[in-house]
């Protein structure tokens, strides 16, 4: 039945401000002149330099334990470092995924060995890790895999094919999610997840170019991949509940309402300081909405924090931030005379074309719409 | 929990029998004296002024049940004028009370004549006027300062009209209206207009949130239990949509508003959390009140149903103390001061 939705006030933690002023001079050093167009690939933006200097100051893993390379800090000043490197456009693309996922699964779920082995050098920047969910068959509904991985004598043989890989060709490892067991009644059941490094053979990576002409995606198949025994991460059979327990960090982040920020900016320093009454309404539109959706999204990172899962509000925040972070360019584009364009000298044409290009992802990726408002109508109690 | 205890008491004294009376002009009595009793009527003003000596927050859990119940009355406006007297330093006067002027548009101006006073302006739209006990205005004094000024609403030209919802709102007009000294309080703050029009749109930020959850529980209750094509109609995906819909409506409605209380509660400028709460719930409420009548079909549009009761609120109140423009303007005018690189800086300070 319906209780009710948890999005209680949670407070930045003292400390806080001087930390985002010491984030904040770091991103000047180190990005200063970069180009609006850039900043609009915002977490899409891959810079194995960048990410090995974020490493340097503690900044990847930031909130793990201090003996596997972590800096003990805690999940706020966390997200106020994200959402300072996300408003300024920082290319976090190449550590993001092993930071924000692989990182602490591992930590929840990995050996001891796994941690000693794979934590730190995800801290230092060096080592990037990407997701093996998705499935030609298997995109929504991810219960339906084929790959397979079956025990042999020197390991586990891996079989199958992994689609809309982002960066699997620029990282060095992947999580892989894949049927170890016979389908059951529970079709949820005989799943498992490896930590495989993608140079072992038998692995083919192929580019999928995106609309933008970009290559993010890939296509992995694996043929008779040999995994070694001390590669499954957590339990066999136990990697359905291992991934649901990945989603909530996965979908209340200010990655899921900053994508687009870039572009915001370029509008609003187009626009100048008095751009009209019809403009500001539109822009001030937009800031109501920005501030609602962190105010939502730091309320989940504090409960987070405190140990609790609120997936169905994780859910809520990614629904509403993927929407504004969709609609943005519909508003800019009709504040300001200009043809988008990525290859654009003027900054707001180049970002508008760039966001505009990446928008229809943005309620895709990490579970689209509809499948959240699924998530959101169970728990109203309606299924 | 406050809120809790609230929600208790309305659902006991503010049912369907009470609102129907109060639209047809009857003040809920009852009701009023369980509200006082209660410590309802000014939990966040001193208690030297009057009130109960509570936190802002306070306020926000007892408007936000009010809006989840539909109470009908002038809780927030009493409250309101509570506030206003207490900012001027005056003591809270006894009953229910309303305030003027409730929109961007009214000016009221205070005149020296004679060792007396003269009232000039029109303040339209105030709420509870007639029912009120007194009418706490804001003058300007032309000296660059602002007075408090208390009248009794019968010697006040008035012109009855309501809301959507059938809350009374009244047209206050004062031509050459002379008025003794005693009735007049002159403060220091030149904005006091401004900050009163502030916290009447943290308030109906407050109600309107809890209206929205109440539209929320109804239609999830109600798609539960309508039966069409031989199940519950919440058992259909296109049904379970709009629903998550409206949920995601109703928590950045319910944090927007508690955020503009937590800015308020803090103290400092709350200018911004306020803009930002009255711009994003009526935007909310808009959205949220047309789902809730697509859940509840030809039902939810009869008089019989009480769904009204909380739509015909929130359409009511999202064009009180300003609509979205507005406070999206007063947002909008900063982010464009602000512009490219102290866009994000205003942002996350809000």
């Amino acid at each position: 039945m319906y209780q009710g939705l948890n999005f209680e006030a949670v407070s930045l933690p003292p400390g806080a401000e001087a930390f985002r002023a010491e984030v904040k001079s770091f991103i000047h050093e180190h990005l200063a002149g970069m180009k609006p167009v850039a900043r609009a690939d915002s977490w899409n933006g891959f810079s194995a330099e960048f990410s090995r200097k974020l490493g340097a100051r503690g900044w990847i893993g930031m909130t793990w334990p201090k003996k596997y390379g972590g800096a003990e800090r805690s999940a706020l000043e966390r997200y106020v470092l994200l959402e300072e490197l996300l408003a300024a456009g920082a290319p976090v693309g190449a550590h993001w995924i092993a930071d924000r996922q692989s990182g602490p699964l591992l930590l929840r779920f990995g050996t001891e060995a796994q941690r000693a082995e794979f934590l730190p050098r995800i801290a230092r920047g060096e080592l990037y890790m990407c997701i093996g969910m998705s499935e030609p068959d298997s995109g929504s509904d991810l219960a339906a895999v084929r790959t397979r991985a079956v025990r042999s004598n020197e390991g586990w043989r891996v079989n199958g094919r992994k689609l809309w890989t982002s960066y699997a060709h620029r990282c060095h490892g992947m999580i892989l999610f894949c049927r170890t067991g016979a389908k059951e009644e529970d079709r949820h059941g005989g799943m498992s997840q490896f930590l495989v490094d993608l140079d072992w053979p038998g692995i083919t990576i192929r580019p999928i170019l995106n609309i933008a002409g970009e290559h993010h995606f890939n296509e992995i198949i694996f043929e008779d991949v040999l995994v070694p025994f001390d590669r499954l991460v957590g339990q066999e059979g136990q990697g359905w509940a291992q991934v649901m327990n990945e989603l909530a960090f996965e979908r209340s982040g200010p990655e899921r309402f900053l994508s687009a920020f870039a572009l915001f900016q370029e509008l609003v320093r187009a626009l100048g300081p008095e751009p009209g009454e019809r403009a500001e309404a539109a822009i001030g539109r937009l800031v109501a909405h920005l501030a609602t959706l962190r105010r939502m999204s730091i309320s989940v990172a504090g409960q987070l924090q405190a140990g609790r899962t609120p997936d169905v509000e994780a859910a809520l925040v990614k629904d509403l931030g993927t929407g504004f972070e969709q609609e943005l360019p519909e508003v800019a584009r009709l504040l300001l005379e200009s043809e988008p364009f990525a290859g654009s000298a003027d900054g707001f044409a180049a970002a508008l074309a760039q966001t505009m290009y990446y928008a229809p992802s943005f309620t895709l990726r990490g579970g689209t719409r509809e499948i959240l408002r699924g998530i959101i109508a169970r728990g109203l109690g309606l299924r | 929990m406050l809120f809790d205890a609230a929600c208790r008491l309305f659902e006991e004294g503010a049912g369907k029998e009470c609102r129907l009376a109060a639209e047809q002009g009857e003040f809920p009595e009852a009701l009023w004296v369980k509200l006082a009793d209660a410590g309802f009527l000014h939990p966040s003003v001193p208690e030297e002024l009057g009130g109960v000596g509570g936190d802002a927050l306070d306020e926000f859990a007892i408007l936000r049940a009010a809006g989840r119940h539909a109470v009908p009355g002038p809780l927030a406006d009493t409250m309101l004028a509570g506030w206003l007297a207490a900012a001027c330093g005056v003591k809270v006067p006894e009953g229910p009370l309303a305030v003027a002027p409730v929109n961007f548009t009214d000016r009221l101006r205070l005149h020296k004549a004679a060792g007396n006073y003269k009232l000039e302006g029109e303040a339209r739209r105030v709420a509870w006027a007639s029912a009120a006990r007194e009418v706490l205005l804001v003058a300007e004094t032309g000296d660059g300062g602002s007075a408090l000024v208390r009248l009794e609403p019968g010697g006040i030209r008035r012109a009855r009209e309501a809301n959507m919802a059938g809350e009374p709102r009244e047209t206050l007009a004062f031509r050459n209206f002379s008025l003794g000294a005693s009735l007049v309080t002159k403060v220091e703050v030149a904005d006091l207009r401004e900050r009163l029009l502030q916290r009447g749109a943290a308030m109906r930020a407050a109600l309107m949130a809890g209206a929205l959850e109440g539209v929320l529980a109804r239609a999830v209750t109600y798609a539960g239990e309508r039966v069409q094509f031989g199940r519950a109609i919440g058992k259909f995906q296109a049904v379970q949509q709009e629903l998550a819909k409206l949920a995601g409506q109703t928590a950045a409605a319910l944090t927007a508003a508690e955020g503009a209380y937590g800015a308020i509660s803090r103290g400092g400028d709350s200018l911004a959390a306020i803009a930002v709460a009255k711009a994003r719930v009526g935007e909310a409420a808009g959205i949220g009140a047309a789902i809730g009548h697509q859940v509840h079909g030809a039902m939810g549009f009869t008089h019989e149903h009480d769904l009204h009761f909380l739509t015909r609120r929130l359409w009511s109140w999202r064009d009180e103390f300003g609509n979205e423009a507005r406070w999206q303007i007063v947002l909008g005018r900063a982010a464009a001061r602000a512009g490219g690189e102290g866009l994000w800086p205003m942002v996350s300070a809000i």
